[in-house]
């Protein structure tokens, strides 16, 4: 039986598994959003803006590792939606993102909501397609799916026309497909992984380096595994965090710009830096002449354009991460060697000392809340078990310092674009995945206010999310760069006639809290996680000065942080 | 360094555009470019001339490479090669210069393919090298117009880009 492209469509989500998709409507996807209103399978989010639906959808993905969906229509509908494509595509997140476009004939034409999506889009996705036929609808939407979960998973942009919703074809959803031109990688080479294993085997001065890859490719389980059997220290990246448990002793914490003394000092100083899913950003490197200087390097990644891209490396191992773990413990079980056992006491000891420094260390005042403390106690009321979502700046950092997590998948926030806007409907993707967990957005009033449109969107769905806005009346990271570098001069960093916050979470429905004493964070998070079913806005007011340490400054090594 | 890449994509709207702006995206030069579909209507072969150190070619290809449109690429400059482009050079033709004209075309054996009362053109393939030592002797011929391609390359031998 012959079905319209609109049913074309729904019925590939259906058979794809797709559960829930975040979108907005409009006149070019009309048909799909009738076709969606005649069925139950699938669950459509409204959001209160296409960015919102997109960040949604990647909150989804990243908190489950299931390709996230989102649907908007054609000219602003896809140009709202591209901040969160770009975010996606920076953070390797597995999305199909269906915009639609304005009727074939009319392509090219400056029509009504018309704008080139996939001109736009195209340096922002992992693949964009244009459907022109409605025959070429269900294996292109097929494809879609397999490229943005295969490989290092990423945006896919799928532009439909509207004609093409309304037109009728034969539906064939096939159950597999395959691609001439893109062929991913999945186990490590065997000599690679005999090289690495022998660098492994022979390094006095190691640290592990791992990054979003570990979480993305479900590699947290055999990472602990080979960093136990190694007994190595161990560091992650920002969106790595979880990949390895933060509460292990051999867990140095985060590294890079915001990183801690022991884990920046330890890649300093290493002789083998064993890079796993991770990339060699610039906010981890720091100055990349001075970087790991006495290191040999191994790097496991999925993608081969990832690998000596920024930094040279000399055991190249291109693979999932998870295979490719599981193959350097098997070659390490058959040599059934050791590292040198009595170099590695030496090197732990160096490592203690760095420890020593407590460089997350701050001052607890009586009179006023500082973040870090928001985030400790946090950490304590939720028993380091919620899913975290975060904004952009100086919370994210603090949330990434102070939250402790001890598995993947919680640890959900925008770091390759840093994109402020991103937590609140992140938060919602997550939720909507887990809806009978705890899920909190760390956020500040800058952030917030960027996509604040969507507490509507939480009040509609019922969701019981968690606002933690740490509320300082800066946008604190320029503010932070500003009094460092621009001799305070704070140009625009202060965030003058903010909302009253407590009143705008009652006027969006919710529940909103204002707290203003270091004394009363700990109670105000209890009753507020006490709430279920109840979104919670809490409004900390904190420290208007309080900086993120430690820092490495911009053009410095990694042995040249900026401790308080 | 110069390097020349064979690259065998997806004959699809949109694939050029890709190529194009994965090189503009990151700052990589295009010195030249040709494109057209091959004997295989579904693919594409395009030949793209660029300079860089190793470092940043091994990125080209690699970039190039996870394009999902392109389906196999072949730095050249790592083997034995032909590269060819083509001129066609529109030069003033009049009783002074029409001996001039004719006898280097002889010499480079490029071929004068529009003869009119005040005008030749002239067509001629080779290097890169070859096109412009031609424009060069052609002098002191004004020149009206020159349009050249991009440079087209093959492997010599065994070696070959095909799927």
């Amino acid at each position: 039986m012959e079905l319209t492209g609109a049913e074309i469509f729904v019925r590939c989500l259906q058979d794809e598994g797709v559960e829930t998709i975040f979108g907005y409507p409009g006149g070019a996807v009309l048909h799909i959003y009738d076709a969606l209103y005649k069925q139950n399978e699938i669950a459509h989010v409204l959001v209160r803006h296409e960015q919102g639906a997109v960040h949604a959808a990647e909150g989804y993905a990243k908190s489950t590792n299931r390709t996230g969906v989102a649907l908007v229509t054609s000219g602003p509908g896809a140009t709202n939606a591209v901040t969160g494509i770009a975010d996606a595509y920076m953070d390797s997140v597995p999305l199909v993102v269906f915009t639609g476009q304005v009727p074939t004939a009319l392509i090219g034409n400056d029509a009504f909501q018309e704008v080139d999506t996939v001109g736009i889009t195209r340096p922002c996705v992992k693949h964009n397609f244009l459907v022109k036929d409605v025959k070429d609808l269900a294996m292109t939407i097929k494809k879609a799916f397999y490229i943005a979960s295969t490989g290092r998973p990423g945006p896919v942009v799928v532009d439909i026309p509207k004609d093409v919703t309304a037109d009728k074809a034969e539906y064939f959803y096939p159950d597999t497909v395959e691609l001439r031109s893109y062929r991913p990688t999945r186990s490590g080479h065997l000599r690679q992984i005999r090289r690495a294993v022998d660098l492994l085997l022979g390094a006095r001065k190691p640290v592990m380096y791992t990054g979003g890859g570990v979480v993305l490719g479900n590699g947290a389980s055999a990472l602990y595994e080979l960093t136990k059997r190694l007994n190595f220290p161990i560091t992650n990246t920002l969106m790595g965090l979880g990949g390895f448990p933060a509460t292990d002793p051999q867990f140095l914490g985060m590294l890079g710009m915001h990183g801690t003394y022991e884990a920046n000092m330890a890649m300093h100083y290493a002789d083998l830096v064993i890079a796993i899913g991770a990339r060699f950003d610039d906010r981890v490197t720091g100055n990349i002449e001075k970087f790991c200087p006495d290191a040999k390097i191994i790097h496991v990644d999925v993608d081969p354009a990832s690998i000596s891209k920024n930094v040279k490396v000399d055991v190249p191992i291109v693979g999932m991460v998870e295979p490719v773990l599981q193959s350097l413990l098997t070659e390490l079980e058959e040599r059934d060697e050791q590292p040198d056992a009595e170099a590695l006491k030496e090197w732990w000891a160096r490592i203690e000392d760095w420890r020593a420094h407590d460089c997350l260390h701050y001052e607890h005042n009586d009179e006023v809340i500082k973040p870090q403390f928001v985030v400790e106690t946090l950490y304590q009321v939720t028993a380091g078990d919620a899913y975290i979502t975060s904004d952009v700046g100086q919370h994210q950092m603090f949330a990434a310092q102070f939250y402790k997590f001890d598995k993947p998948l919680r640890w959900i926030n925008s770091g390759g674009l840093g994109t402020m806007g991103f937590g609140l409907p992140s938060a919602m993707g997550v939720q909507f995945a887990h809806p009978q967990d705890t899920v909190a957005c760390i956020t500040g009033e800058g952030s917030i206010q960027m996509n604040i449109q969507e507490l509507a969107t939480c009040r509609q769905y019922g969701l019981p999310i968690k606002v933690v806005n740490l509320n300082n009346r800066f946008l604190g990271m320029v503010r932070q760069w500003q009094e460092f570098f621009y001799s305070g001069r704070y140009a625009m960093s202060y965030m003058d006639s903010l909302p009253d916050f407590v009143k705008l979470a009652e006027a969006y429905g919710h529940v909103g809290m204002r707290i203003e004493k270091p004394g009363d964070v700990e109670p105000a998070l209890r009753e507020a996680f006490a709430m279920k079913d109840r979104l919670v806005f809490m409004d900390f007011l904190t420290d208007q000065q309080e900086n993120v340490y430690p820092m490495i400054p911009a053009g410095a090594g990694q042995n040249e942080m900026i401790l308080v | 360094m110069r390097h020349i890449i064979s690259i065998l994509m997806e004959n699809e709207a949109g694939a050029l555009s890709r190529v194009a702006g994965l090189f503009s995206a990151r700052g990589y030069n295009i010195e030249s470019l040709s494109v057209a579909p091959t004997d295989d209507p579904s693919l594409s072969r395009m030949t793209l001339v660029t300079r860089g150190s190793q470092e940043i070619v091994e990125q080209i290809t690699k970039q190039l490479n996870k394009l999902i449109d392109v389906v196999k690429l072949l730095d050249l400059t790592e083997h034995k090669h032909i590269e060819r482009g083509m001129v066609l050079v529109k030069v003033q033709a009049d009783n002074s210069n029409r001996d001039h004209i004719k006898h280097m075309s002889d010499i480079f054996r490029a071929q004068i393919i529009d003869v009119t009362r005040t005008a030749y053109t002239i067509e001629l393939t080779g290097t890169g090298q070859k096109l412009d030592a031609f424009l060069d002797a052609l002098s002191p011929v004004p020149i009206i117009e020159v349009v050249r391609s991009g440079s087209m390359g093959i492997a010599s031998g065994e070696v070959s880009l095909k799927i």
